[in-house]
């Protein structure tokens, strides 16, 4: 194979930059769709487990439509067909004044996405609480409300833990699809390098790296989280 | 103070509950038994309302547990609950545990939550594990804890479900010393279980149930010498002779 490894390019002023800016733009996404997914994905979660129908079906329809639509399908969606059939002030708006485009159009749809895997974990969460507890809290006199303040969330939100990390792991790996709406995210970088300088290995390299540095740093994180918040002696539902 | 006036009950086809009257006065205690299945745990949620019920009505002092616009909520505040297993918050300690209603519900303040939670876990000899957590407690010494988190609120009447089939036989006694204690204090109290020294000892009246009915629902001394039907003689002489 006849390929000229240069390695320094990686550490030129401008390409340096570009790779800087790109894990910039990664965290960008992957943070503030983070933030949707949860609020969005508590609250659908919530809903399914309510004892009212209307609000149940109406989550759970949200999360197989999310789930199931493919993310890039989501994405491109959002981007390209959503200002066509919305209001035409509001499309017009959106293609044309909207601050950065590519970015809100990112977070939203992978937020909106995640927020469905969110939902389903924090279902889970709570049916893994079971019907034991909830009936004590009832009795002890709590509203419904009260009840999932006080009691199912605080208890769910410990046992999903673990799977939450790993959707939290997925988000920066989706968050890399953003560059097919023309996001300048870390992988449009390292490609846009590649193409600059015909460092290919090199680039996608960097790339790699950085990724998996991102996912030990989250599950270090993860980890200590849930060593602080363990429940002494508690198990789960036995 | 109770008074179940005919209910009925189906989960979907099935039929737990028919046609079942009982009442409960006030400072008296009804124990509630019967074989596995016969809708003992059933018939004691509809009285905090827990479980809804189809037909008949259920009465706790004046408000009408099954009507429409009854405020289930703060009628569950004045009934304390015990289940078999104990259903301790986990992620709070035994201080929290018996604090939370008490603030969230009744609107105590800190303070007064706390004067009241060390004064009914001295009662039940646990003092020194106030800041454990439920898990790092056995079974007796965690009912008797759930014990005092319902107590905590003041309730009129107490309902208890099986408060000692969780348990080791050596830690039963522990619990039913308890509620053998706060029924000679004139709490009313419905007890399910299948200890029958405990209601010797303490009920007035014992009520029999047997595939969703309720079979029998008489005085404790003539419940024990001569049970009318054959269901419950059958019963007691299973329980009583092991
Ligand atoms: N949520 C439910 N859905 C359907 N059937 C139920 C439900 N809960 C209870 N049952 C059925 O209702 C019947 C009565 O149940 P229940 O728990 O009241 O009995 P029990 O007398 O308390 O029995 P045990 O002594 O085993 O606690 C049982 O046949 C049970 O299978
Ligand atoms: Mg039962």
């Amino acid at each position: 194979m006849n390929y000229n490894w240069n390695w320094g390019v990686l550490f030129e002023g401008e390409y340096l930059g570009w790779l800087i800016s790109g894990v910039g733009w990664t965290f960008a996404v992957a943070l503030a769709a983070w933030v949707l997914a949860l609020a969005v994905g508590v609250l659908v979660g919530v809903g399914r487990t309510l004892p009212s129908k209307p609000v149940a079906t109406l989550c759970t329809a949200y999360v197989e439509l999310f789930r199931n639509v493919p993310l890039l399908v989501q994405l491109f969606l959002w981007y390209f067909v959503m200002p066509e059939i919305v209001p035409d002030d509001l499309g017009r708006w959106m293609k044309r004044d909207m601050p950065n485009p590519e970015y809100v159009t990112a977070v939203i749809g992978l937020g909106l996405y995640t927020a469905s895997r969110v939902a389903e974990q924090v279902r889970a969460g709570i049916n893994a609480v079971g019907p034991g507890l909830t009936s004590a809290a009832y009795a002890n006199g709590f509203s419904t409300a009260q009840t999932y303040r006080y009691v199912l969330l605080p208890i769910s939100f410990r046992l999903i833990v673990p799977p939450m990390t790993s959707e939290f792991l997925t988000i920066f790996k989706n968050s890399s699809l953003a560059l097919t709406i023309g996001l300048l995210e870390l992988t449009a970088q390292s490609q846009q390098i590649a193409e600059y300088t015909f460092q290919g290995f090199e680039a996608f390299t960097a790339a790699t790296v950085i990724y998996v540095v991102i996912a030990l740093g989250a599950t270090v994180i993860a980890q200590t989280l849930e060593k602080y918040t363990r429940i002494p002696g508690y198990v789960g539902k036995d | 103070m109770i008074s179940i006036e005919n209910i009925s009950k189906w989960y979907g086809d099935f039929q737990v509950l028919t046609d079942c009257t009982t009442h409960v006065g006030k400072g008296e205690v009804v124990v509630v038994c019967g074989p596995s299945g016969s809708g003992k745990s059933t018939l004691i949620k509809c009285v905090n309302g827990l479980e809804p019920v189809q037909q008949g009505r259920i009465l706790v002092e004046d408000a009408d547990v099954t009507a429409k616009g009854t405020n289930l909520t703060r009628l569950r505040s004045r009934i304390g609950m015990v289940f078999q297993h104990f259903e301790l918050y986990p992620h709070m300690s035994v201080r929290e545990n018996l604090c939370l209603g008490q603030q969230k519900v009744l609107v105590r303040s800190r303070d007064e939550a706390n004067a009241k939670a060390e004064a009914l876990i001295s009662r039940v000899g646990l003092l020194p594990h106030i800041e454990k957590f439920p898990g790092q407690l056995s079974g007796g010494q965690q009912q008797r804890v759930a014990i005092s988190r319902a107590l905590a609120m003041d309730p009129i009447a107490m309902l208890f479900d099986e408060p000692t089939s969780a348990l080791d036989p050596e830690m039963i006694n522990e619990v039913l010393d308890v509620m053998v204690e706060l029924a000679q204090d004139g709490m009313t109290m419905m007890v399910v279980t299948h200890e029958m020294g405990f209601a010797r000892k303490v009920a007035d009246r014992v009520v029999f149930m047997d595939a969703g009915r309720v079979v029998e629902d008489r005085a404790t001394e003539e419940f024990f010498g001569n049970p009318e039907s054959e269901r419950a003689q059958d019963f007691l002489s299973k329980i009583l002779n092991h």
